[in-house]
């Protein structure tokens, strides 16, 4: 299990989506993401955190994302932890803005 | 496998354990055929089931799969590549993006399967090998499969096939060969795929003088701890984490609540190490398909809720193993509520030792080509330890590892 404690190569103020070889499943707890290019299986901890990865294309930046989705403040920090694991692990990518 | 989420309390085994809507990790045997005789086939199979699936029915389930979000099948048998239609159903699956990956002894792959394999992203090989040298693999899957495989595993190379899978079940003959196994698994750009032997199918009549002995297991752990970062599992030594430290991986069994099995004539068990109709749950082609069985079977929602710790009670390190596995349990005729046959701590054997005169169960059905062997013929093979250990990934493991 890959625990990642910094989140290398993630910057919440670029736009970001999800890569488009990943599948989202929504779950109770969040949802299952499977990426067919690296056959790597994610799990998304929170339904929050599904609305964020869910919005990303959608909104100018990473930062904005979490906004949108209702992310408070004080937890910000902890979402961003979980995208920049996710942008280390190749599931949500930088894309042009 | 990678977690993301903002609550470090979370813990996924907990959701796990009372079971997802469609599961994570599904294997799929497509027929009972076989072209080998493997002395420990998990699903004592030989000779094709004339009720198999057709290649429609085997559709519909795809498009179902594709319903549920099933990312990944792991198609097996018997040896999947004997059957016709077998690239027709691979590319059908991954046009529905269904992703495969398959087991194969290597038999069907020819250069031009190879090419046809490494052009595809969306499908994976998993070769099967039970020894490192021809004497000890070819005692356990017959003569010549030793060769027939590493000519495979040379053959997806060539063809530029990386990453690979190349899967073994553990033994007590070729534990002592993991190294070399890593070094095939290096030499052709594979990955390396240790499975635990379970007494499922076949394997029920050699568990006894297959299974690692309890240094064996040791040293398996040990191994895993050391060297495998880069080795898959399956999660399928979540017994051994009572040594120390946790293997990587979800620890849990997730028969029936992350995992299945359909079986040629789709049947649906609980896992691929359960083909037994205590662990039969039902059905594909009965109304409500496979996801009404996945959803509603008895079977399932019993194997969802609470379970009792039962002997393990007490023992401080059921958060570690949680008792082991299921299959190991019923086919060596052990409580489900009790020790794992190879408990760590030893309680498995006394387990053992203490069931008398009880019979276990005899798996069902039985395919196999020809009568049941009793015994291997196979001198123990005494190797100097190797100092090696080894982690396995996981599961859900293995399961969960997407492996």
């Amino acid at each position: 299990m890959t625990t990642t404690t910094t989140a290398p190569g993630y910057d919440p103020a670029r736009p970001w989506a999800l890569h488009p070889q990943v599948s989202l499943r929504p779950e109770s707890f969040g949802a299952l993401a499977y990426h067919f290019g690296t056959r790597r299986l994610s799990f998304l901890k929170s339904r929050t955190l599904l609305a964020v990865v869910e919005s990303l294309a959608d909104q100018p930046s990473g930062l904005e994302a979490c906004r949108a989705a209702g992310v408070a403040p004080e937890e910000l920090a902890a979402y961003e932890q979980a995208l920049g694991t996710l942008a280390a692990t190749g599931m949500i990518c930088e894309r042009a803005a | 496998m990678t977690l993301a989420g903002p609550d470090p309390g979370f813990r996924l085994v907990d959701r796990f354990e009372q079971g997802l809507d469609a599961p994570i990790c599904l294997t799929w045997e497509l027929t009972y055929a076989c072209n080998l005789a493997c002395v420990h086939c998990l699903s004592s199979s030989g000779r094709r089931d004339p009720h198999e699936l057709s290649t429609d029915e085997c559709k519909a389930l795809i498009d179902e799969f594709e319903r549920m979000q099933i990312f990944y099948v792991n198609i097996g048998g018997g040896e999947p590549t004997i059957r016709s239609d077998f690239w027709e159903l691979v590319d059908y699956a991954t046009a529905h993006r269904v992703g495969v990956k398959f087991s194969t002894n290597g038999s069907r792959i020819t250069d031009g399967v190879a090419a046809r394999l490494a052009a595809s992203d969306y499908v994976d090989v998993q070769l099967s090998l039970d020894g490192a040298t021809a004497e000890v693999n070819d005692a356990v899957r017959g003569v010549g499969s030793f060769a027939t495989a590493v000519t495979a595993m040379e053959r997806l190379a060539a063809a530029g096939f990386a990453g690979f899978k190349i899967s073994v079940v553990v033994t007590r003959h070729n534990v002592g060969q993991l190294d070399a196994f890593k070094s095939l698994a290096d030499r052709y750009g594979a990955q390396l795929r240790l499975t635990r032997l379970r007494p499922a199918g076949r394997g029920a009549d050699v568990w006894d003088e297959l299974h690692p002995t309890a240094v064996q297991q040791r040293q398996l752990y040990d191994w895993l701890v050391a060297r495998g970062e880069d080795v898959l599992t399956g999660d399928s030594f979540f017994h051994l984490s009572a040594f120390g430290d946790a293997l990587p991986g979800l620890n849990l069994c997730g028969a029936g609540r992350v995992v299945c099995l359909v079986d040629p004539v789709g049947d649906v068990y609980a896992c691929p190490f359960a083909i037994h109709d205590e662990f039969l749950a039902g059905n594909v082609r009965t109304p409500g398909g496979f996801t009404s069985v996945w959803r509603e079977s008895a079977l399932f929602a019993e194997l969802r809720a609470p379970q009792g710790e039962g002997a393990c009670t007490s023992c401080g390190h059921y958060d570690a193993c949680r008792g082991g596995c299921m299959a190991a349990k019923f086919f060596t005729g052990l409580p489900l509520d009790g020790p794992d046959p190879e408990c760590v701590l030893g309680h498995g054997e006394n387990a053992l030792d203490a069931r008398g005169d009880v019979k276990a169960p005899r798996p069902s059905p039985d395919h196999s080509s020809r009568p049941r062997r009793v015994a291997v013929a196979l001198t123990p093979s005494h190797r100097p330890d190797r100092r090696c250990d080894e982690s396995p990934l996981a599961g859900a493991g293995a399961a969960l590892r997407a492996e």
